[in-house]
């Protein structure tokens, strides 16, 4: 059941319609105003790239959220999914992952190539690259909270943003701390790093708890 | 026995007309009580001397002090509701959670702006971006949320479920609040009031704010009780429309 789950949910978000590549459209899009904005001042720019790329992360990361569920509402699986035996937070947890496959990874994939963009050395795009590899499951987990409380909604997108935001600012700010001790010598890069790991465990829990929970009562 | 007689007034409470009936006998006693709190709290925040370094900026702590509390115990009490939502289905805290939402904002906004105008001759600067700060920012973040939510919403026992999910997944921030001042080096200070090993604060200073503190409380449950009653009572108007609605189509 596991991995037919997990494999409906990736062909589906990698397949035509699916939304997958447009995330990593969206985030190269971002980046790349980012320049226009402050200025192509390169020094300046090297400085504020790990900040940029984790942020533009951050914000395509929420614009996929509301798939998460939106779909199968529509098409009526959803409640085959809660009908089933198989515990939901199981099934919540699965549908997580397999969003993060098709949605997140992409964007960890996407990020040296905007590091180079922002003129980050090799330390800073690597350090970026595994703190969002981290990080991003996170965002996924904690979205799926608000993309489940908002399924019933019909145009739930934006109320999901707002909903997420505020509970995603930890997970930006030790993954952008964590990516800038890696560069700057006298800050211990671990520390903020392990946090960032503790955060995604912990969300790992709470996220499809919460989702799990709210799905059951919004549809009924 | 006394526990069971709890749940027993407790679940009594489940019938809005009963609530009404309580709520009209203790809302102008707790009106008073919470006006005289005032009166005697604010002459002794005017009365008492100022800091010998703050001067007279140290009068703002009257005020933010227990507004900052407040927006805290809101959400505390928004969490119980929630629980009481959840699990006991109780209909009277979906209107709790509901109601205290727009305090909660309201006691968040005063506390962050007068932190902002205390910091501005303090500080030197209206905000920084420290942990206290930024956590409390999350917070007010989070009441408006849950308030466009419940909002966006019409089915008001669905909207009441959804949101008491979300209040209890925020409530992660609530302990990153209390314990941000000792977690990390901030610009703000750590907790003088309530400490293991009693208060660091002076009594010229506690008394007042003491007072103020039980009248700010005394203030949002007034506020609460107040804005749950108006709630019982929107959603009979709402229901009222509804069967005046169907009568008038089937006449027609």
């Amino acid at each position: 059941m596991v991995t037919a789950l997990l494999f409906r949910d990736l062909k589906l978000s990698v397949r035509a319609g699916g939304g997958a590549m447009i995330g990593v459209l969206f985030f190269m899009t971002v980046v790349a105003v980012i320049p226009f904005g402050v200025g192509p001042d390169l020094n300046l720019l090297s400085r504020i790239g790990p900040a940029i790329v984790w942020i533009g992360a951050l914000l395509s990361a929420l614009l996929g959220l509301d798939r998460l569920f939106q779909t199968d509402r529509e098409d009526g699986s959803l409640d085959l999914l809660l009908m089933q035996e198989h515990p939901l937070v199981l099934t919540v947890l699965i549908k997580c992952l397999a969003h993060w496959l098709g949605n997140g990874l992409p964007l960890v994939i996407a990020s040296p190539l905007l590091g180079l963009f922002m003129n980050m050395n090799e330390t800073a795009i690597g350090a970026t690259m595994l703190t969002l590899l981290i990080g991003t499951p996170a965002l996924t987990f904690i979205g799926a909270v608000g993309a489940a409380v908002a399924v019933a909604l019909p145009r739930g997108g934006l109320l999901v943003s707002i909903l997420v935001l505020p509970l995603a600012i930890p997970v930006l700010i030790f993954g952008v701390s964590a990516s800038y001790a890696a560069v700057e010598d006298p800050a211990p890069f671990m520390p903020p790093f392990l946090i960032l790991v503790a955060i995604t465990m912990f969300f790992a829990v709470l996220g499809p708890l919460g989702a799990a929970l709210a799905l059951r009562n919004a549809n009924d | 026995m006394t526990q069971s007689l709890a749940i027993t007034k407790l679940s009594d409470l489940a019938n809005p007309t009963r609530f009404l009936a309580l709520a009209a006998r203790v809302l102008p006693w707790m009106g008073t009580v919470t006006a005289v709190l005032f009166a005697i709290g604010l002459y002794l925040s005017f009365a008492t001397e100022g800091d010998y370094q703050q001067g007279q900026t140290v009068r703002i702590m009257y005020v933010h002090v227990p507004a900052a509390w407040l927006s805290m115990m809101c959400y505390s009490v928004m969490a119980l509701s929630a629980i009481g939502t959840l699990v006991w289905r109780h209909p009277l805290a979906d209107v709790s959670h509901r109601a205290a939402a727009p305090l909660g904002a309201a006691f968040t906004l005063i506390a962050l702006a007068t932190g902002s105008l205390w910091g501005r001759p303090m500080w030197g600067t209206w905000w920084v971006w420290d942990a206290r700060l930024t956590s409390v920012f999350v917070l007010f973040l989070m009441y408006l949320g849950l308030i466009a939510l419940n909002r966006a919403m019409d089915d008001p026992s669905k909207a009441a479920r959804v949101s008491a999910v979300l209040i209890l997944v925020g409530f992660v921030n609530i302990p990153i609040i209390k314990f941000s001042v000792d977690w990390w080096n901030t610009l703000h200070q750590p907790a003088s009031v309530i400490r293991l090993d009693g208060p660091t604060i002076d009594g010229e200073f506690l008394w007042p704010l003491l007072v103020m503190a039980i009248a700010f409380t005394l203030l949002f449950f007034t506020l609460h009780i107040a804005a749950m009653r108006n709630e019982i009572w929107r959603r009979r108007v709402a229901a009222q429309r509804r069967l005046a609605a169907r009568a008038a189509g089937r006449e027609a």
